[in-house]
């Protein structure tokens, strides 16, 4: 079962990661809809 | 002379025959009546009333009613309008995409204000994908329900000796696992996108519905990566085990044992069913990875015109009698494209799942295990994996005194 367990904190673990790693590379929908001319925070 | 003046009488009434019959064949010849002389070329009450009765009417008269600028009065005449034309004629080339839009921002696809096509694409998703689709699954639950009802839940027929082998290492384990998990959280959230508004929103209020929602899409997009790792990594291990061979041929023949008692056919270490789900979770895993990405990437991913245009190469749409698929989309129209079909996979991939969920929770006494602490008894492996069993034990499955049940 600690297999299991371990996969399910992957899943979690590798969300986050992947959410901030997108972010942070620039594709979230913020950066690709705009433009510098745009302030959207 | 008097011959001269027959000559020319004759040749006078030759030329004026000649002379009457091309101006009767240009006559002929001239462009039929304008069928919208009525309305001045716009659709007529034929075309409205054809339009609701379904049928299909070609739009062409409007798609080219978009003004010519060059022939337009101008802007300081009596009817001239800005630009030189006028405004339904600007918002018809809007509408079917001829007009050209400037826009200041970077985003991809931005100069779009109308896409015709997208109400095809609305109605669809609304229509025949929610409603095939959900009675798909409900359909599937309803026959697992049947199974469990007639034939109940396949116990180990021998004595269970308490003895164990590992079935499944760690590694496997947490490769299925983490392919499994991403999958039931993807398939929860992918059927709230499509269904949560109709569905949910009256049950639970918008209010309520709105956190579950924005959550949703946050877990839909960003755990798909998980299940991406977990489909290459049980396609790394479990590839080579999944080969078809001869003894799938004997496991199909008598259905698996699955509809009878006491039969057992012969399988290694994966039997002739579960080649069948390895292999559709595969493909079906592939296909919906890729149009999910195309999907994460918004208009950076275009597949469908490529794909029809090969398609229509091959000459399959024509023989299906479909005609030539579009090999120029909009923007939009790839992107609902793969909206559909990443729906229409995930639909099927629902289907096969639950009914390996099925049979590896409830339906099968002992197949838990395997993938649950990865041993499994002796007694269950003899009986449903018995070549496996004796390649990895020595021993042999069957007592050699009794016939085996193939």
């Amino acid at each position: 079962m600690k297999s299991m367990y371990l996969a399910f904190v992957a899943i979690v673990v590798l969300a986050l990661a992947a959410d901030f790693a997108l972010d942070r590379a620039g594709f979230s929908s913020q950066e690709v809809a705009s433009g510098p001319a745009v302030r959207l925070d | 002379m008097a011959t001269i003046t027959q000559r020319l009488l004759a040749f006078s009434a030759a030329l004026m025959l000649v002379l009457l019959q091309g101006t009767a064949a240009l006559a002929q010849e001239a462009a039929p009546a304008d069928p919208r002389a009525a309305t001045g070329g716009a659709q007529t009450l034929e075309d409205i009333l054809a339009r609701q009765r379904g049928e299909h009417v070609d739009y062409t008269f409007r798609r080219e009613a978009t003004g010519d600028p060059a022939k337009a009065a101008r802007a300081t005449e009596q009817l001239g309008t800005l630009g030189g034309v006028s405004d339904p004629e600007l918002w018809r080339a809007l509408r079917y995409g001829s007009a050209e839009v400037i826009v200041s921002s970077r985003a991809p696809a931005a100069e779009v204000v109308i896409q015709d096509s997208g109400m095809t694409w609305l109605a669809f998703r609304k229509g025949p994908l929610s409603s095939y689709g959900g009675y798909l699954l409900l359909g599937v639950l309803a026959a697992l329900a049947l199974f469990y009802l007639l034939r109940g839940r396949i116990r180990i027929d021998g004595e269970k000796t308490g003895i164990t082998i590992l079935r499944f290492s760690a590694i496997e384990r947490f490769a299925h696992w983490l392919l499994a998990g991403s999958f039931v959280l993807l398939g929860i959230t992918g059927l709230t996108l499509l269904f949560g508004r109709r569905v949910l929103i009256p049950l639970i209020g918008h209010e309520a519905y709105s956190p579950y929602a924005i959550a949703g899409k946050w877990v839909h997009n960003n755990v798909s990566w998980a299940f991406m790792l977990g489909l290459v990594m049980v396609t790394v291990f479990w590839l080579v085990h999944n080969i078809p061979n001869r003894h799938d041929l004997k496991w199909l023949a008598v259905g698996g044992g699955l509809f009878s008692k006491h039969v057992h056919p012969p399988a290694k270490k994966f039997n002739a069913g579960q080649k069948i789900i390895f292999w559709a979770v595969l493909v079906l895993g592939v296909s919906i990875s890729v149009s999910g990405l195309s999907l994460l990437f918004p208009f950076q991913m275009p597949l469908f015109a490529a794909t029809f245009a090969k398609l229509n190469a091959l000459g399959l749409p024509q023989m299906a009698g479909l005609g030539e698929l579009p090999s120029q989309l909009l923007p939009h129209q790839e992107m609902q494209l793969a909206q559909l079909w990443h729906a229409i996979v995930a639909f099927v991939f629902m289907a096969l799942i639950l009914a390996h969920i099925y049979l590896g929770t409830l339906g099968m006494e002992g197949a838990f295990d395997a993938m649950g602490t990865g041993q499994v008894d002796e007694q269950w492996a003899k009986e449903h994996h018995g070549l496996w069993y004796e390649e990895v034990t020595g021993k042999p499955a069957h007592d050699p005194a009794s016939h085996p049940a193939e």
